[in-house]
């Protein structure tokens, strides 16, 4: 009764995403200290900070990784602190990794059709699948998607660095994503790459939300609503885009005014 | 002929579908060397004869079969498991246990449809268990622990008389006789073990493109992400075992029957590695290669004795031949037989075109 009404109500607030308290702990080393963070379903903000700040250990609390030392982790209003990284997939929660993290001995094909098979049932079926399964089907769309119909019967040691990014999205579009973590999609893009990395994170339904670590502020700030400055393993900052841009403070620790 | 026919039939029936994915996941198919292969292995009595048939063929296609278990964990799951054989061995004692056997007092004498499938079952749950208790670990702590279960079954068989009857073993194993036919008799099991050796084969390959040998070649390549699709990577890993042990239980069936008796010296330590032996020279990213692995291992084992003596060295020393073998394959091809073979045909596709591609471009 009182998780059907917590439920309730974290649907009334819409958040998709809820930390209190969250600690991380490497022996005595901190690498997150008190975090606690609100994103409603559908809300799309940045993460910045400098190297060290906490963002990817963030992430790794989020998705069970690696699990807090302390405090809750709420996924639309589940208390999810405690499950194991797939139990948190399957609900709809994704995450990309800042090096890629695909199968380099299967195809492209094969890459997505496993990230397809992991969200649904069937993922211990002995039988191969046949020219009309629907999971193969749904492989074929987010490997076009991704531009990358060309190379689907590649094995993935075989691509380019490009290639692999966009593959690392599109294993995280998989099945029906409810909020996606994207840890530093652009890097190691090229120009041209990162404008078509914009457009497939613009073109994502309204109803995904996700959060983004990225240092390229040219397409962090472009396809964001809200932006969170972390400082050695804390929440140092949270604001509009433009907010955090013009703010002084934040501008000494992390643009160091290179930025032009 | 029916076996030429049936084969024609296949050939052409993936031919017209043409280059659909059921090609590209049976890959044998548009292979010519496969089916001579095949053709070979059915008239296999009548070219060679009994000693040639049992010793060296049948013998082959059992312990390849162990050691297809072992690929199928090493290479498609990057598990290596060094207790495949004492899982084989596992089943070779319960058919012996369960079914008929010299051993009065032990042996219960089930008829060997009722023994068989026990075994196998038993085998199955026995390898899951330690398969259970392997996948908490990972890479050398894999390797040391089912080197640990392997050691550990050799010295009970060893010392426990009440099932396992010590160091003397279970002799005079009864083999199934039905329909008028002693399928202990040479040709009859012969076939028996072609055709057990034939499935687990394309069972392995087929499991391999399938969701279940998907997410396993996942696992071995990153644990870590299939966790991040929604994979939960012990469970599988403790699946691919039940399935590995399945595989050894049946080669383990098939060789208590071959030598009609199982003994401690069948499942020691010795024994648990060769099997790792024949995996690796092989090579374990194909099912095929345990199987080349194991001729290259009973040819050396069978012939390697009196070659020695001939040349005027102790024939015991044949495992040096061995064991310099195994050192060359490793040294010159990490994937074993199969990596030899592929890079030679490499580099005749490569010699054949270069002319063809200089004209092109000149």
């Amino acid at each position: 009764m009182d998780s059907v009404a917590q439920r309730l109500s974290a649907v009334g607030a819409g958040a998709a995403l809820e930390l209190r308290g969250v600690t991380r702990l490497f022996g005595a080393l901190a690498a997150l200290t008190d975090v606690t963070i609100t994103v409603r379903a559908g809300e799309r903000r940045a993460v910045l900070g400098s190297n060290g700040a906490g963002k990817t250990t963030l992430f790794n609390c989020i998705t069970g990784d690696f699990p807090p030392s302390s405090g809750t982790i709420r996924f639309f209003g589940e208390d999810v602190t405690h499950f194991p990284p797939y139990e948190r997939i399957r609900r709809g929660l994704r995450r990309t990794y800042q090096i890629s993290a695909l199968f380099p001995g299967l195809t492209v094909q094969d890459n997505v059709y496993l990230a397809c098979r992991g969200v649904s049932r069937g993922r211990f079926s002995l039988l191969r699948p046949g020219q009309n399964d629907a999971l193969m089907h749904a492989a074929d769309g987010l490997v076009q998607a991704v531009h990358l119909t060309a190379v689907k019967d590649q094995r993935v040691a075989e691509l380019a660095h490009g290639q692999q990014r966009q593959l690392e999205i599109a294993l995280a579009l998989a099945g029906a994503p409810r909020f996606v973590l994207f840890d530093e999609p652009a890097a190691g893009l090229s120009p041209t790459e990162r404008v078509e990395l914009v457009e497939i994170l613009t073109s994502l339904p309204s109803h995904i939300g996700y959060i983004i670590i990225e240092h390229d502020m040219d397409v962090a700030l472009r396809v964001v609503e809200s932006v969170t400055m972390m400082h050695n393993g804390r929440i140092f900052k949270e604001g509009l885009p433009q907010e955090i841009q013009s703010d002084t403070e934040v501008q000494e620790l992390y643009l160091g005014g290179g930025h032009e | 002929m029916s076996v030429t026919h049936d084969a024609r039939i296949q050939v052409h029936k993936p031919a017209a579908t043409a280059q659909r994915p059921a090609v590209r996941g049976w890959p044998d198919i548009n292979n010519p060397a496969a089916w001579i292969m095949a053709v070979i292995l059915l008239i296999m009595p009548l070219i060679a004869n009994g000693f040639f048939l049992i010793e060296i063929f049948a013998t082959t296609l059992i312990l390849g079969t162990i050691a297809l278990s072992l690929m199928f964990l090493a290479g498609y799951g990057g598990m290596v498991s060094l207790m495949q054989l004492t899982i084989a061995g596992f089943a070779a004692y319960m058919v012996a246990v369960f079914g008929i056997s010299g051993n009065a007092n032990i042996s219960l004498g089930w008829p060997w449809w009722l023994a068989v499938p026990m075994a196998l079952t038993l085998a199955t749950i026995f390898g899951t268990l330690g398969g259970a208790l392997a996948v908490r670990t990972e890479g050398i702590y894999t390797i040391m622990i089912t080197l640990a279960i392997g050691a550990a079954f050799y010295y009970f068989t060893n010392q426990n008389w009440a099932i396992f009857n010590g160091h003397t073993g279970i002799n005079n194993v009864a083999t199934p006789h039905f329909w008028g036919v002693d399928w202990r008799a040479d040709i009859p099991f012969y076939y028996v073990v072609l055709a057990t050796a034939t499935l687990c084969y394309f069972a392995v390959e087929y499991i391999s493109r399938a969701p279940f040998g998907l997410a396993l070649q996942g696992v071995r390549d990153n644990p870590r992400r299939m966790a991040a699709l929604g994979f939960n990577v012990n469970a599988h890993r403790v699946a691919a075992y039940a399935v590995a042990s399945f595989i050894a239980g049946l080669a383990g069936v098939l060789q208590v029957w071959n030598y009609r008796q199982i003994s401690p010296g069948s499942v020691s330590v010795g024994a648990c590695i060769d099997v790792l032996i024949i995996a690796v020279v092989g090579g374990i990213t194909r099912p095929v290669g345990p199987y080349i692995g194991a001729l290259v291992f009973v040819l050396l084992r069978t012939f390697a004795l009196d070659f020695l003596v001939k040349i005027g060295l102790d024939g015991n020393r044949f495992r040096l031949l061995i064991g310099l073998g195994f050192l060359a394959i490793v040294f010159w091809s990490s994937d074993g037989v199969i990596g030899l073979w592929q890079r030679w045909r490499q580099s005749q596709v490569r010699e054949e075109n270069r002319p063809g591609g200089g004209r092109g471009h000149g």
